[in-house]
């Protein structure tokens, strides 16, 4: 098997040398009845050009060389090659982390790099290098609000990812978190209305997302200012990291939790991604995940270490920040890599066609007879369209023409059926665009 | 080594009574185990404590170790020199490196803790138990 | 930056696997940042352009953001390979870490998981247009469930400590449905601390259990401990000594007599994939690490996935959404799971890891048992020879692992982080140090199947070496590394006054 670099000769000699016949010998341990004497059923041994069939198979059941219009989380922008070829370096790839930091400068210089451009980006103090996903690191936001203010109750606008919410919910159970939502306003804003002091005096964090569920901008410095005179702590979640490239970061939320899929990592059904905290300092050991921090050797050369170990699971045990121990650090080395090619002026003018994009698209799709903006407030590449007729349908046509259609909002909120949240990106042609809204417009015009 | 008129805990710790005003810190034998101290977690002034109760926590690198009150009281001072400057708890732990103050719910609980001659034995038998 | 050369007190000793080297010095990406430069051009916008402080409103928009890298694309080639040349990796040999299993990551792995058609798709897509993600998700379940010999299954865990919350998670529900969740979990004194940690998120309460003298479950008192208050055992097996538990078909028998479940920590799989099944020795649910037994690169720290399987009697408790194959043969994502414990992350799991995950099983099909052996019969290998020199614990069969302590060369004052240390000077990533917490001194070794005679027998020259030079002399040992670029660091300044970014001067 070309994965295993032993002789059969070899494997006698060793056996020889420990002691014993056959490798049998080397299971006693596992009592007699639990031994398998006849092989797995499974698939294989496949050849590495049967392999590649086999996935190439697979790539052509789905929708290779279609079009999408779906944003909802997972975001199609560009990507470079450099940092592809970087990141498949073996020793990258195949490393470990880094507690042996003699032998793992590489991946520590390149952690509290991604640790600068997080705090750069998000307008925060400190941020750690890395959690599983935007969902999660929403979540451990949330616990974190919850040890630093004492308190058990969370706000959580609905207009905050519905799958990041569920996830909220499932860890919140067992926690004794008591989870409330607060609705959205005609802009599709948090209803600020909903947020009185009496709820806020007993609210660990009140949570939003920016661009929200909806597409919409949500007002931070406001809602901070809401929160802090209460005591309650801000919590603001980012699913779409490359509206920060214009967008005013969060500088006044306590601790961001953000996906950082949007800067270079492929959508590729869900994950890997890469999540990030980031937070003010004062709220660092509180803080989840792993840290890099710059030190120096005996001889006063500086090098970087992981530190603040005492919050996590391998030292802490039970009384952890966290039990998370691997996180995505080859995604989070693929963001940073992107982050420095891209740079300052090449992420602002992504995010700029974004937005532009977004607001030709908007127009050309208000065009069309019954087809309205949902939400007044401003967007970045996301908007909320009604149509007069089910989403669903509408979708289902689409399809037939190699086109994805947008995310139908009816399932997770039955109050907005027949809208819908259109995303577009720097990646999605002028032409694209046109023939998705001639399509809508033509699938509209059929009879019932 | 061990002040004469401190009481010790079999957790490490020392306190020191003058009146109804305790005084607590860690022992030498505590910082030594720790290593070079960190980080300092004290708690806030107005905290209640309880005999055996976890009231705060002293950081070196690799460790974490819980200081336990040894009596009941109320929290009356941190040491604000710890914030800055953790490290003081390892070149003087029993007296610029204290821990907090507090006013004691009654200052005769401290009495039935182990004096200096009690504690010094009792490391002297955990260093014979640890190299065994 | 100039690092300045420490004295080297000794060559490192020429026993073949590594000599010194010229490697390239490299600043920090800011340090080389210019207004101006660029890595990366758009192609030109092809619809009318917009002032977003007319779109949005200036209360909306940021300024440039500030210290943010302006750099060509050779800069940052040349910036992240030279920071690569630092590391060590699998790709340059042996490391040793226990319970880690450091194997080789395929490449052809790689090469499929960036397909045009599996990197593209979008989690929010059509099913109909998803067949192809569904049925690689749906096989490696089949996969992962005929090797563990479980019922159902789940892939959404992110990690191995996901997976442990997933189980625990699930445990809680079926205990519930029951009439009573209990409120403690036992753990081992020789557990993971993720383990813990675990079970704290669940809502439980850790009990810790002492290990017997040989560094096993205490079976004989088990009983005792297994009271109508706790809902399972977390349980390694092999244990992270590296031990299989001979009496587990016993201590699951105490557990289920008392309606409390068994939890298997999957870490070291890799003793056991092919050989024997969790399922058959009475593991009602258990997490793999997929970045460890099944070769997904370990990439630095992540990405991993955890899978949880299961018994039948913990399926309907499973995360939504499920993986499911229809009776048209068509694949789907199950949302409707009424006792499902929830969503544990957003999507249907890290389908990059999975694929990876399932290109390494169809490789080698059943032959699986293959690898088992090789890793077992490297690491006992490597323990035979190196017994004469270091202390052993605990004198039980190894299986995949072996865990030695530093109690010999102690005497001379060298404990197991300066034999790990000086390890490197010898081109070796150090073994795991100080794990697990009942071996003071551990020093815990998985070659894993990956490594060839010489490989190993170039460890085993190093170690040798070394306990040599603990003995004559100690300090070579105490101060090393020796030949790295950078010294031991100051974790200790490190921590005191954190820096955790860079700024601009």
């Amino acid at each position: 098997m070309r994965y295993l670099p032993k002789s059969p000769s070899e494997r006698q000699e060793m056996l020889a040398a420990i002691g014993t016949g056959s490798v049998d010998g080397l299971f006693t341990s596992i009592p007699e009845k639990f031994r398998l004497r006849a092989p797995l059923d499974l698939p294989g041994p496949l050849s590495e050009s049967e392999i590649i069939q086999y996935f190439q198979a697979r790539a052509a059941e789905n929708a290779r060389g279609y079009i999408s219009f779906l944003g909802a989380g997972v975001y199609q922008h560009l990507r470079s090659v450099a940092a592809d070829a970087l990141i498949q370096r073996g020793e990258f790839l195949t490393s470990y982390t880094p507690y042996q930091a003699e032998f793992a400068q590489g991946t520590l210089t390149a952690i509290f790099e991604f640790q600068t451009l997080m705090c750069q980006i998000t307008g925060q103090e400190v941020a750690n290098a890395s959690m599983y996903d935007g969902s999660t690191a929403l979540t451990e936001a949330v616990l974190m609000a919850e040890r630093l203010s004492n308190r058990r109750h969370v706000l959580v606008g609905r207009s905050v990812h519905p799958e990041y919410r569920q996830v909220l919910q499932t860890y919140a159970k067992n926690l004794g978190l008591e989870i409330e939502e607060i609705g959205y306003t005609a802009s599709g804003q948090l209803d600020r209305a909903a947020l009185t002091p009496e709820t806020l005096a007993r609210t660990a964090a009140l949570v939003v997302q920016s661009p929200n569920f909806f597409g919409v901008l949500e007002e931070i410095p406001g809602l901070a200012e809401v929160a802090h005179a209460s005591g309650a702590l801000l919590v603001t979640a980012i699913t779409e990291a490359v509206s920060l490239g214009i967008v005013r970061p969060p500088a006044e939320a306590d601790i961001v939790a953000m996906e950082g899929q949007a800067f270079g990592i492929p959508p590729s059904y869900g994950g890997p991604y890469v999540g990030v905290i980031a937070t003010r300092e004062k709220f660092v050991r509180q803080m989840p995940g792993r840290l890099a921090g710059q030190t120096t050797d005996a001889a006063g050369n500086r090098g970087f270490v992981l530190t603040l170990a005492t919050r996590e699971q391998h030292i802490r045990r039970e009384k952890a920040t966290s039990n998370i121990c691997t996180n995505e650090a080859l995604y989070a080395l693929a963001a940073t890599i992107h982050l420095c090619l891209i740079g300052k002026e090449g992420l602002r003018e992504q995010a700029l066609q974004n937005l532009a994009k977004a607001r030709f698209a908007q127009a050309e799709l208000e065009k069309i007879p019954g087809v309205r903006r949902v939400f007044t407030g401003p967007t970045f590449n996301e908007f909320s369209l009604e149509f007069p007729r089910s989403v669903k349908m509408i979708n289902a046509e689409l399809l037939r023409e190699k086109i994805i259609g947008p995310f139908a909002l009816g399932k997770q909120y039955p109050e907005l059926t027949k809208r819908a949240v259109i995303c577009v990106t720097e990646t999605t042609p002028r032409a694209e665009i046109e023939r998705f809204a001639a399509a809508v417009r033509r699938i509209l015009e059929r009879p019932v | 080594m061990y002040p004469a008129d401190y009481r010790y805990t079999k957790d490490h710790e020392w306190i020191k009574v003058q009146g109804d005003i305790g005084t607590i810190g860690i022992t030498d034998y505590a910082q030594q185990e720790l290593g070079d101290v960190v980080f300092v977690d004290l708690p806030k002034v107005g905290a209640k404590l309880a005999p055996g109760k976890s009231f705060g926590s002293v950081e070196s690198v690799k460790a974490v170790s819980e200081i336990y009150s040894p009596v009941s009281g109320e929290v009356t001072e941190t040491n604000p020199l710890l914030v800055d400057a953790p490290e003081k708890i390892n070149t003087d732990p029993h007296h610029t490196a204290w821990l907090i103050k507090l006013k004691l719910s009654d200052p005769k609980e401290a009495a039935s803790l182990m004096d200096a001659a009690a504690y010094e034995a009792y490391i002297a038998e955990q260093a014979k138990e640890h190299s065994a | 930056m100039n690092p300045k050369t420490t004295d080297l007190e000794a060559p490192v000793k020429n026993v073949g696997k590594a000599c010194a080297h010229v490697s390239q010095n490299e600043g920090l990406i800011f340090e080389q940042s210019a207004p101006g430069k660029r890595g990366m051009e758009l192609p030109p916008l092809d619809v009318p352009t917009i002032d977003p402080k007319k779109a949005l409103g200036p209360e909306f928009t940021r300024d440039s953001i500030e210290g943010f890298p302006e750099v060509s694309e050779i800069e940052v080639i040349r910036h992240f390979t030279r920071l690569s040349t630092w590391n060590y990796a699998i790709d340059l040999g042996m490391y040793p870490l226990g319970s880690c299993t450091m194997k080789y990551n395929p490449r052809v792995n790689e090469f499929v998981a960036r397909l045009d058609g599996l990197a593209s798709e979008h989690p929010e897509q059509p099913t109909e247009v998803s067949q192809g993600c569904l049925r690689i998700l749906y096989d490696l379940q089949k996969c992962l469930l005929s090797i563990t010999g479980m019922d159902a299954a789940t892939l959404q865990p992110a990690a191995g400590a996901q997976g442990e919350l997933t189980g625990l998670l699930m445990i809680r529900a079926y205990l519930e449905s029951q009439g009573n969740p209990r409120h403690k979990v036992l753990i081992p004194d020789s557990a993971h601390g993720t383990n813990p940690a675990s079970v704290v998120i669940a809502g439980y309460e850790v009990q810790n259990i002492k290990s017997n003298s040989r560094g096993q479950i205490d079976t004989d008192h088990l009983r005792e401990f297994v009271t109508d208050d706790v809902a399972a055992l977390m349980l390694t097996n092999p244990s992270t000594l590296g031990v299989f538990e001979e009496r587990i078909a016993e201590i699951a028998a105490v557990l289920h007599e008392r309606g409390a479940l068994l939890y298997m920590d999957g870490a070291n799989m890799n003793a056991l994939a092919g050989v024997t099944r969790p399922g058959d020795f009475g593991v009602d649910v258990m997490h793999l690490n997929l970045h460890k037994t099944f070769s997904t690169p370990h990439g630095g720290g992540g990405p991993g996935a955890g899978p949880v399987l299961a018994k039948k009697i913990l399926e309907p408790f499973l995360p939504v959404p499920v993986v499911v194959q229809k009776p048209d043969g068509t694949y789907a994502l199950d949302h409707n799971r009424p006792k499902s414990v929830g969503r544990v992350r957003a999507f249907a799991g890290n389908f990059g890891v999975l694929l990876r995950a399932l290109a390494y099983t169809l490789a080698y099909g059943p032959g699986i048992r293959q690898a088992t052996e090789d890793a077992v019969l490297n690491a006992n290998y490597i323990r035979k020879n190196l017994e004469p020199y270091f202390d052993l614990p605990y004198n039980l069969p190894s299986m995949h692992e072996v865990v030695f302590s530093d109690a010999r060369q102690k005497v001379k004052g060298v404990n197991t982080m300066d034999i790990a240390k000086r390890l490197i000077d010898y081109g070796f990533h150090p073994y795991t140090t100080a794990f697990p917490l009942i071996v003071p001194g551990a020093m815990m070794i998985e070659p894993t199947e990956s490594e060839s005679k010489q490989e190993c027998d170039l460890f085993i020259d190093a170690m040798r070496s070394i306990a040599a030079e603990a003995d004559a002399t100690p300090d070579l040992v105490k101060t090393a590394p020796h030949s790295t670029r950078i010294g031991r660091l100051d974790e200790v300044a490190a921590a005191r006054k954190p820096i955790l970014r860079w700024k601009p001067a």
